[in-house]
């Protein structure tokens, strides 16, 4: 293989600790920690399909399938929350999310 | 059976009106207390007159057997707790009869009739103790039975404070009465009497090692006791409580700061005659003291004008006769002069507070006068316990008095010279202050407004009978009590004991006649000066006290004893007190512990709160944070 | 082969790139931009590796349904352009240090997975390679009879999804004409139609 797997794995990770990273740096709205989310999945989908290919192991594929379907109703439900909040309180910043305070 | 009665009949009746008072009402109450209280009148009566020579003792049961330390409930009577039981009933239930008309208008009456049958019950159970135990139960029980009476009126600040100063300075005598039963204890092992008085000879000049001191054994012991009678008798120095004591309702004055509580003391010392027969030292303190304290008292009660405060240093002085007895060896004549004492000061102050009673509630000396065609049982009677007080012939006074004025003549004791002089003194100044009482209250121009005057009434029956019984006492107690001071003691059976070379009581026979007569004259004199200074030359009291300001202005403080008490003690006590709620309770224990914990948490959890942003990014991040952790972990501990 | 590599190389640059403009990105129109851009170079980071169904598989369902659905809830929402707040700055060093731990950390567990080839001996199924077998067909061979019953279950996620989304974001208005089909049938004859007997040439 011309590309060890090694890289994969790195872009992987990555991919991951921008997305974690996306979640609680964010200041702006919630459809930001969404997407931050997606490129959560979307790492661990490169990560299975990397293995995948390298170890010849046609399972991980099959979960990548999974994930991507999984990440898709996660994010309708999601984006359904966001846009009857936004009905209800006005504003989906993050800031103002904080009616938890103790 | 008949003792048990005797001493527990009172208690009983504390209990029913203490505790169902309410429940029984006022009337019941009265009747209640009053008959268990005349039971225990006739029983000491019949005690009396059953006496017999040998002493004998009543178990009840035993409190404490600990090791070699055993405390029983034990009834001893012998000569000496039978008079006592004999004074302390019969007066008691006199005064029981009398608040019933007395305190008839006082919302609380059922408490009031408790407290004092269980006043009765305490001093019950202090005469006839067999152990210095049960004698410090009684003592305190009179104690607090006489804080509890004073401040009875507890709305009244006064009282209050009265009966706090009350309980502090008896405190003051109780430590010393503590330490004695506790070297009593150490010497003697064993806190029972007849032990205490078989052995008393044999330590009689042994020495105790204390603080790096030695003191004779039964000097000790008899001075830490006399500390303790000093307290609750009111002698020089510890006396401050008991003018004050006046706050609190006339009956419980008459009871227990004239006939019976102050007299413990002098019951105590009597008691303990085995040990201070062999001990001189004290004895002679005991005299000083007393004799002192007749003089200091006659010469305060001259200026007062409350008529219960001029009966109440009476008192005083005449506790410091009944010790000066004891201090020169004729215990019997001290004891003679309580029981006829009782008679008459009870008697003097249920007369007053007739008066009081008659004068709308009116205490003060110069607001009376020209009453006594108003009230002639009061007036009466009240001549009598006058006359009996100062010494007149014939009454109970005569004899018990010039007893012990004759005694300290013939003692060979330390300072008897000195008590004999002082005594003599006093018995003039008894005579002025007494007569100048009954004159400026019954005699000259009335000095009250009108509507006080329209209202001066007789007491009604239930009040005056009882002072009919004690005019009584006062005139015959000294002839039915002449036995008490026989020369060889053949009524005390041996409850007071005298040294061999203790002669006092016979050698009173055959002292020179200008002694016999002195004490007539003294009465003359004052009695003639109080004549003359208040009905016929009206304005020389003030003329005297204008010219000799400094000297009245000394006797109206009652010789500053107080302020200097107050700069001494009260005044230290309070500022360390304070210093100890402020700066250690409130500061350090407060601070550490209660506060400081609440503080402490109340910070940490504000400091907890901020993690709850209710943010969820912020709660991501910190399962984040967990998360990188325990892979830290798992990756570098774990797995090395 | 270098070309390999460099197409590797420039499609994880380009992907990482977006990735952070996804986050960085002050428009959030942009932001969902930057995420399709991000997810078209994932998937050809797929084909890169073989797995061509499923890099198409990504562009039509992630870029082509999610994606697409992201900029639809942005254009409906009232979102406001936010300046980039101060305290972005305050958390950025901690997030940094963790972000970077946590890279780290999960370079070591690859880095040490990677030097283990020997999991290939633990195949559970057949490869593209040396069968002659597209992609597509390997994976619904698998599929439709290993995971079948997953298969299954992931059409009943996406349904309870679906359903989800309706029952929370219905609203309900009160002037839109609809049908009660019950009340429709339950009709009674008494209660619509009327006889009158009408005379001739006068009208109701």
């Amino acid at each position: 293989m011309p590309v060890p797997l090694s890289h994969y794995l790195t872009l992987a990770a990555i991919l991951f600790t921008i997305g974690v990273f996306g979640i609680f740096v964010n200041r702006k709205n919630v459809i930001i920690i969404l997407m931050a989310i997606e490129l959560l999945l979307l790492a661990v989908n490169i990560n299975f399909v990397a293995f995948s290919a390298y170890l010849g192991d046609l399972a991980g594929q099959i979960f990548a399938i999974f994930v991507l379907t999984v990440a898709a109703a996660e994010a309708a439900i999601g984006l359904a929350i966001v846009l009857v909040y936004f009905r209800n309180r006005g504003s989906i910043e993050v800031e103002d999310i904080n009616l938890m305070k103790g | 059976m008949l003792y048990v009665l005797l001493v527990f009949s009172p208690l009983l009746g504390a209990i029913v009106a203490g505790l169902f008072g309410r429940l029984i009402g006022d009337r019941a109450s009265q009747l209640v207390t009053c008959g268990l209280m005349g039971v225990s009148a006739l029983a000491s009566i019949v005690a009396l007159a059953t006496l017999g020579d040998e002493p004998f003792k009543v178990p009840l049961f035993t409190w404490m057997a600990v090791d070699s330390f055993t405390a029983e409930w034990v009834l001893r009577i012998d000569a000496l707790s039978v008079i006592m039981m004999f004074v302390v009933s019969c007066i008691s239930f006199l005064i029981h009869v009398y608040s019933i008309g007395y305190m008839a208008h006082d919302p609380s009456i059922p408490r009031f009739f408790s407290y004092l049958s269980f006043f009765t019950f305490a001093m019950l159970m202090l005469v006839t103790s067999d152990n210095l135990l049960q004698l410090y139960f009684g003592w305190e029980g009179v104690g607090v039975a006489s804080y509890l009476l004073i401040g009875f009126w507890y709305t009244r600040p006064s009282a209050c404070a009265a009966a706090i100063k009350a309980f502090i300075v008896n405190r003051v005598g109780d430590f010393g009465l503590a330490l004695g039963i506790a070297a009593t204890w150490f010497v003697f092992d064993s806190i029972q009497y007849d032990v205490i008085f078989a052995n008393t000879a044999k330590l009689a000049n042994t020495e105790l090692f204390v603080f790096g001191g030695g003191f004779d054994t039964l000097t000790l012991i008899g001075i830490l006791l006399f500390i303790g009678a000093m307290g609750k008798s009111a002698q020089l120095g510890l006396h401050t409580w008991l003018p004050d004591a006046m706050e609190g309702p006339t009956p419980v004055s008459a009871l227990i700061h004239a006939a019976t509580m102050v007299t413990a003391g002098v019951f105590l010392v009597a008691r303990f005659s085995p040990l201070y027969e062999y001990a001189p030292i004290a004895l002679g303190l005991i005299t000083f003291i007393g004799a002192s304290t007749a003089l200091f008292a006659a010469t305060v009660g001259l200026v007062q004008n409350d008529i219960k405060r001029v009966i109440a240093y009476s008192t005083c002085s005449q506790l410091g006769y009944m010790f000066a007895a004891a201090g020169v060896g004729a215990y019997a004549a001290g004891i003679f002069h309580l029981y006829t004492h009782a008679f008459f000061k009870a008697l003097l102050f249920l007369g007053a507070g007739s008066v009081i009673h008659a004068m709308s509630d009116e205490q003060d000396m110069r607001k009376m006068g020209g009453i006594w065609r108003k009230l002639p049982v009061t007036y009466a009677v009240m001549w009598i316990g006058t006359l009996a007080l100062i010494g007149f012939p014939g009454t109970a006074g005569f004899f018990s008095k010039d007893a012990i004025i004759e005694a300290t003549w013939v003692s060979g004791n330390t300072l008897s010279g000195y008590a004999f002089w002082l005594l003599l003194l006093a018995a003039v100044l008894t005579a002025f202050y007494s007569g100048r009482l009954m004159f400026m209250t019954f005699h000259g121009a009335p000095r009250a407004s009108r509507e006080v005057l329209e209202h001066v009434h007789e007491s009604p029956p239930v009040m005056t009978v009882p002072l009919l019984f004690l005019a009584a006492g006062a005139l015959l107690a000294g002839w039915f009590g002449l036995p008490l001071i026989a020369p060889e003691g053949e009524f005390w059976g041996g409850a007071i004991f005298t040294a061999p070379i203790n002669t006092v009581l016979e050698e009173i026979e055959a002292v020179p006649w200008t002694v016999k007569l002195a004490p007539f004259g003294a009465l003359v004199i004052g009695l003639g000066l109080a004549w003359l200074f208040y009905v016929a030359m009206p304005g020389l009291p003030d003329r005297l006290a204008a010219s000799l300001r400094p000297l009245y202005t000394f006797l109206t403080h009652k010789w500053y004893f107080d302020e200097l008490y107050d700069a001494l003690f009260v005044r230290p006590a309070l500022g360390f007190a304070r210093v100890l709620w402020r700066g250690i309770d409130l500061g350090v224990i407060d601070r550490f512990g209660p506060d400081g914990v609440a503080a402490v948490t109340l910070a940490t959890t504000r400091r907890a709160i901020r993690l709850q942003t209710g943010y969820v990014y912020h709660y991501a991040f910190a399962m984040l944070i967990g998360l990188v952790l325990l892979l830290s972990w798992y990756l570098f501990i774990l797995r090395g | 082969m270098i070309l390999a590599q460099l197409v590797f190389y420039l499609l994880a640059f380009v992907t990482v790139a977006a990735a952070v403009m996804v986050i960085a990105a002050r428009n959030p129109v942009h932001s969902v931009l930057f995420l399709i851009l991000a997810f078209f170079n994932s998937a050809g980071l797929f084909i890169l590796l073989g797995a061509e169904f499923l890099g198409m598989l990504l562009v039509v369902v992630y870029v082509g349904a999610v994606a697409v659905l992201f900029l639809f809830v942005v254009m409906m929402l009232d979102i406001n352009f936010v300046q980039l707040r101060e305290g972005f700055l305050q958390y950025l060093p901690v997030g940094a240090l963790v972000g970077l731990i946590l890279l780290v950390e999960l370079g070591l567990v690859f880095g040490s997975l990677a030097m283990e080839p020997a999991m290939g001996a633990a195949a559970a199924a057949t490869t593209t390679q040396g069968t002659g077998m597209t992609n597509t067909e390997a994976i619904g061979r698998l599929l439709y009879t290993d995971y079948f019953y997953l298969f299954q279950a992931a059409g009943i996620i996406l349904l309870v999804a679906m359903v989800g989304a309706m029952t929370l974001t219905m609203r309900h208005r009160p002037d839109a004409k609809r049908q009660d089909i019950g009340r429709q049938v339950r009709r009674r004859r008494s209660e619509t139609l009327e006889v009158r007997k009408v005379p001739p040439r006068t009208g109701i």
